[in-house]
């Protein structure tokens, strides 16, 4: 399968008209490379600076490797700067999200893309709708309504707006993938007995997981990096997630650039590995939720 | 099976748990945003209705206006300085240049990024005294370039706008990308036997061929600067002055620093306006024949 997809790429490449390997292409190649540099350079500088001493930072040795590699920086943000507990919180939080997101939009494409019943299609619209609708439209609502419910400070002030604005991109992919599925396979468990709930969850549910791993990318990313909602509904320490944690942290530590540093690549560090490991699907989510919506 | 697919009940099961989030985190707050627009309201106790005062208010404040203005620089910006910048790397990188993979994988990496360590990332670039960017004017005896890249007025939009054009550039770039390499090969093999050059196979071809992904780029651009609020919120809170304010960040300050609830939540309908007109204008504007 590999190879297939190679062969397609590589026969594709040769057929574009490249430009001519000259003095051009070295000027392509060095323009290309040094973008690279411009795009990856502040990511280099953040991991270096994470871990020196104020006196490398701000004198001696601003861009090379640490001389003296300060790991304290780290404890210091992770335990006094609260960055361990702020990580926790994130990983609830947007654990919690992926999750109900993937299962209620799941469950909502099956009943919209597969049964028959009159409101189905000013639903879809319905479900579509909130591709449009900006964050900040909700942000003082359900602020007001959380308050009214003592329910702000709290993960699920969060993870309810998260998952309500995952819902919409999630069954957009979903309804796309769903759609590719042959109906037969139900119909042969439904004339073994199978329940409606059993054909959904034993057979279109493990069928689905490819569209689920696109949709947990998104919705991890959204939630991970949400920062508007995270300020305004939480304030407690406790409850903090990374990114307005980091905002204390600064807050905190103005001048100790090695431990917000460390809090920074702390809080970019699961984003990393994840694209790491998973490039391509990355990308792929990415591509798949705009080109949707 | 169709009796089974009919399942009222089932029907229910399935559609609830999404239904009633939705309902109550997005189309509920959409009317309440709304009436609370009409309201004079500190957020505790009954509001007074004011009818559209709000919205008479939101055109003569100043402050409201240079907003506006700030959000369409970021808006321009993004389609005049980031779109082309996107599509002339996605156009390079497609032709199938030596580490095409590694340019796509490292160029998508800001987008993935927190846009709070971003923004922390950059305000330490533009520190004034220990910032790497005064630092390399500095050491190039460009003494005379060095200055307070978020703090003073002249500067600090452009100093905002700058990092949000540099984290999605490689996100257009990639839908770009992606959609060149979904253009049939035999396109491409008719040109290359007609001897088009580059140049020319990307005016005539590659170009025309990918608006259905020019215009979700677009569209992107437009509507997420309209929507900016992180990276500002982060290097200046709209500072100094006003002088790198956007309307989500002013919106959230009126809101939640002046407990002008009302007045704010005319800012939040405005936003929501805002988006859906330039949502419908860039689908008239545009006009493609695959149905997305």
């Amino acid at each position: 399968m590999n190879n297939i997809v190679k062969n397609i790429t590589t026969s594709h490449k040769s057929t574009i008209a490249a430009p001519k390997r000259s003095l051009g292409s070295w000027i392509m190649y060095a323009l290309l490379f040094g973008w690279a540099g411009i795009q990856i350079f502040p990511i280099y500088w953040l991991m270096t600076f994470s871990l020196k001493s104020n006196s490398e930072i701000f004198g001696g040795n601003p861009l090379g490797l640490p001389k003296v590699w300060m790991w304290v920086n780290y404890s210091k943000a992770l335990v006094t700067g609260k960055v361990g507990l702020y990580f926790i919180n994130s990983i609830i939080v947007t654990g919690a999200t992926i999750f109900i997101t993937a299962i209620a939009a799941l469950m909502a494409t099956y009943a919209l893309t597969r049964m028959n019943f009159k409101l189905r299609k000013p639903l879809t619209t319905f479900y579509v709708l909130g591709l449009t609708v900006p964050i900040h439209s909700a942000l003082l609502p359900v602020f007001v309504m959380l308050r009214n419910l003592r329910m702000t400070n709290s993960y699920q002030a969060l993870i309810l707006p998260y998952v309500a604005f995952a819902i919409p991109m999630a069954f957009m992919i979903f309804s796309g993938f769903m759609a590719s599925l042959p109906r037969e396979l139900e119909e042969a468990a439904c004339l073994d007995g199978c329940s409606i709930y059993g054909v959904f969850f034993r057979i279109i549910a493990p069928l689905m997981k490819p569209a689920v791993a696109t949709v947990s990318i998104f919705t991890f990313l959204q939630a991970w990096n949400e920062l508007m909602f995270a300020v305004v509904f939480i304030s407690d320490t406790k409850y903090k997630t990374l990114t307005v944690g980091i905002q204390s942290l600064a807050g905190q530590y103005t001048i100790d650039w090695g431990a917000i540093g460390a809090g920074l690549v702390v809080a970019t560090i699961p984003t990393l590995l994840v694209y790491i490991f998973m490039s391509k699907k990355v990308q792929d989510s990415l591509v798949a939720g705009a080109v949707k919506g | 099976m169709e009796r089974v697919w009919k399942d009222k009940k089932a029907i229910l099961f399935f559609l609830f748990p999404s239904f009633i989030i939705l309902t109550f985190i997005i189309i509920v707050p959409i009317i309440m945003s709304s009436y609370y627009s009409l309201l004079k309201w500190d957020g505790f106790g009954q509001g007074t209705f004011v009818g559209m005062n709000n919205y008479i208010k939101l055109f003569k404040d100043e402050a409201f206006i240079k907003s506006v203005k700030n959000t369409l620089v970021f808006a321009l910006t993004s389609v005049f300085i980031q779109l082309p910048i996107s599509l002339l790397l996605a156009l390079v990188i497609s032709t199938g240049v030596k580490f095409e993979r590694f340019f796509v994988t490292v160029f998508f990496i800001p987008v993935i990024i927190s846009t709070v360590v971003i923004g922390q990332l950059w305000m330490k670039i533009y520190h004034p005294e220990i910032g790497i960017l005064n630092m390399f004017l500095r050491s190039s005896g460009l003494d005379n370039l060095t200055r307070e890249w978020l703090g003073s007025k002249d500067t600090a939009l452009m100093a905002s706008v700058v990092p949000v054009l540099w984290q999605y550039i490689g996100y257009h770039m990639l839908l770009m990308y992606a959609g060149i390499k979904s253009i049939s090969a035999d396109i491409y093999e008719a040109a290359k036997i007609d001897g088009a050059s580059w140049l020319k196979t990307s005016a005539y071809i590659t170009i025309p061929m990918l608006k259905p992904i020019l215009k979700v780029s677009l569209t992107f651009a437009v509507v997420g600067a309209l929507k900016v609020f992180d990276l500002v919120f982060v290097l200046t809170r709209g500072g100094p002055g006003r002088a790198s304010e956007v309307t989500s960040t002013l919106m959230v300050e009126t809101i939640f620093k002046s407990n002008s609830y009302g007045y704010g939540s005319a800012m939040a309908v405005f936003i929501i306006i805002e988006c859906v007109v330039l949502y419908m204008l860039i689908g008239k504007l545009i006009k493609t024949d695959e149905v997305t």
